[in-house]
């Protein structure tokens, strides 16, 4: 009864010819070699890419709309130009995260379709609103800030569109948090409406940018894999607490108040305790019963279905151009191609 | 003076609306294209304000009427047929208009020289997407037809002379209706063939006479600054 079948043959071969690219590519991550488009890679690695990739091109497009929620009403002509350029940015890092997830074989119009169902996520921080001028600069220095912390470990990330990817994305994103900071600072020397206005921000956007490093390390559901994976190469803990010693002296030089009472600093350990974060609210936020859930996934599917004609028509016309030289065919059909 | 402002308000109003897709475009490539085009649009007004004044009571503190716009850069984004209508009409007048000024010796010969670069990028855009518009779907062909119509009761104001603006005019018309019926028709879309003003409306922008939604435009740009007299931001 030992009789072997032909395809039971085949499985073998190919569990052999797996072990030995399973084993390539362990040892690949091991030495910190970049892992690329072509290359073979466990199926469990490119979804969880993928589940991390789009996640984050899609806080990238979430997160243009609180912030221009003040372009129109931005205070002086300078700042106007330098949030728009930010805005601009993230349509951007948007699109170079959206083609760096092409790599593993994902269209954007199949992302794009699995966030507009609510089957992807995106970051929950972008479901607090923008309540006034001085969220703008809180946004910059704190969102952006953890961000920032949360993504420069990514350069090193093992999958090398992503690094790639991230290196200009850190580059730009240190430039927003930068002047964020800066924003801040002329709001809280300026007169005390002002002042006021920058520590209610701060009030309001502290314990959320805490949240933003994921669950505690003994209860994040992806994190032990993808640390193995050299995806990810610091815990949430480790970068929330890196975080907090950032922002503290941060605050200090501001002249505004972090609004935690038990932020102080540990000699034993050389970083800052700070409070109980209220993972209860993380928990409802990430259910969709924030302030904004419905708003920002509504509003983005809007302008994709109100857009619809538009991409149809870029379609239609590369379609009867594309064999004709000089005329708008070329730049229709990327817009075709990426729609 | 008064040229400054025009060409200044012009710049200013235009990227404000165009500010006002962020968040909002039909893809991605475009929330990346109308924010450039907005931001080099208000590069411009910066430095054309800055000839009278200083740059954020002149855009924050003045009121709608002493604003020296066309009325077609204020008008509503509409869909974006209705703002490739007005960004092809304006950007095809800015292009030939700057192109002119940077040949010349006047005042803004060297803004004008560094701004065309911009404009011609402006102006290609529009381009592009009527011909897209035009000759891409039924629903497309005939948004696109519904807004060249819509805003061309506008254009004419833009040949309406300004104080301090030394161009022929006339010229000027002429190079705009050749470039702008080459397009239309490459896009297989009808010239409009009503007049290019209404019949109150003949270069009341230049004048200070503006359209109702402008008056909520401003109220919308000037609330924070206005909130905070003196304050520096």
């Amino acid at each position: 009864m030992a009789a072997v079948t032909a395809d039971q043959k085949t499985q073998g071969t190919a569990d052999t010819a797996d072990a030995e690219h399973l084993a390539a590519f362990d040892a690949a991550v091991a030495a910190d070699d970049r892992i690329e488009p072509r290359d073979w890679m466990p199926e469990a690695y490119r979804a969880s890419l993928v589940r991390q990739m789009a996640q984050h091109a899609h806080s990238e497009i979430i997160g243009m709309q609180p912030e221009a929620n003040w372009i129109s009403r931005a205070p002086s002509l300078r700042r106007k130009a330098i949030l728009m350029a930010k805005v601009q940015d993230e349509a951007g890092h948007g699109l170079y995260l959206y083609s760096a997830a092409e790599t593993l074989g994902t269209s954007r119009e199949e992302l794009l379709d699995k966030l507009h169902a609510g089957r992807q996520r995106y970051s929950s921080i972008f479901n607090y609103p923008t309540l006034t001028w001085a969220d703008v600069g809180a946004i910059g220095w704190l969102v952006d800030g953890a961000a920032i912390t949360n993504q420069v470990p990514l350069c090193r990330c093992s999958y090398g569109p992503y690094a790639r990817a991230m290196i200009r994305i850190c580059k730009e994103e240190s430039f927003h948090q930068r002047q964020g900071y800066e924003l801040l600072l002329a709001l809280s020397r300026g007169t005390s409406a002002q002042h006021e206005m920058a520590q209610d921000a701060v009030n309001r956007w502290w314990w959320p940018s805490l949240m933003m490093f994921g669950p505690p390390d003994d209860s994040s559901a992806h994190s032990a894999q993808s640390m193995a994976w050299k995806i990810k190469r610091h815990s949430n803990d480790e970068l929330r607490r890196r975080f907090v010693d950032i922002c503290v002296p941060q605050a200090e030089a501001l002249g505004l108040t972090l609004p935690d009472p038990d932020i102080r600093w540990n000699e034993d350990l050389g970083q800052h305790d700070y409070g109980a974060i209220d993972w209860t609210e993380f928990q409802e936020v990430l259910k969709g019963n924030g302030p904004c859930n419905e708003q920002r996934l509504a509003q983005r599917r809007m302008a994709h279905e109100e857009g619809a004609w538009v991409r149809d028509a870029a379609a239609a016309y590369a379609d009867k151009h594309a064999a004709r030289p000089g005329t708008a065919g070329a730049a229709a059909q990327h817009v075709e191609a990426t729609a | 003076m008064t040229a400054a402002l025009a060409l200044g308000d012009d710049a200013l109003v235009l990227s404000h609306r165009l500010g006002e897709w962020a968040g909002h475009a039909p893809v991605l490539e475009e929330e990346v294209a109308l924010a450039n085009i907005a931001l080099d649009l208000l590069g411009q007004a910066r430095m054309l304000l800055s000839f009278v004044g200083d740059e954020d009571q002149l855009a924050y503190l003045r009121e709608e009427r002493a604003f020296r716009n066309v009325q077609l850069v204020e008008q509503p984004n509409g869909d974006f047929a209705h703002t490739i209508a007005r960004q092809l009409y304006f950007s095809v007048y800015q292009h030939l208009l700057y192109e002119k000024l940077a040949a010349g010796q006047g005042e803004f010969a060297d803004l004008a020289a560094k701004a065309v670069k911009e404009v011609a990028y402006h102006r290609d855009h529009a381009e592009q997407w009527v011909l897209r518009l035009g000759d891409g779907t039924a629903e497309s062909h005939e948004r696109m037809q519904r807004a060249l119509d819509a805003l061309w009761r506008f254009t004419g104001e833009l040949f309406e002379p300004v104080e301090g603006v030394d161009v022929d005019r006339h010229a000027l018309r002429d190079g705009w209706l050749a470039a702008v019926t080459s397009v239309v028709e490459r896009a297989t879309l009808t010239l409009p063939s009503g007049p290019q003003s209404g019949a109150w409306a003949a270069g009341a922008g230049r004048q200070g006479l503006h359209t109702e939604s402008f008056g909520r435009m401003l109220a919308e740009m000037q609330h924070l600054h206005r909130s905070h007299p003196g304050a520096s931001w």
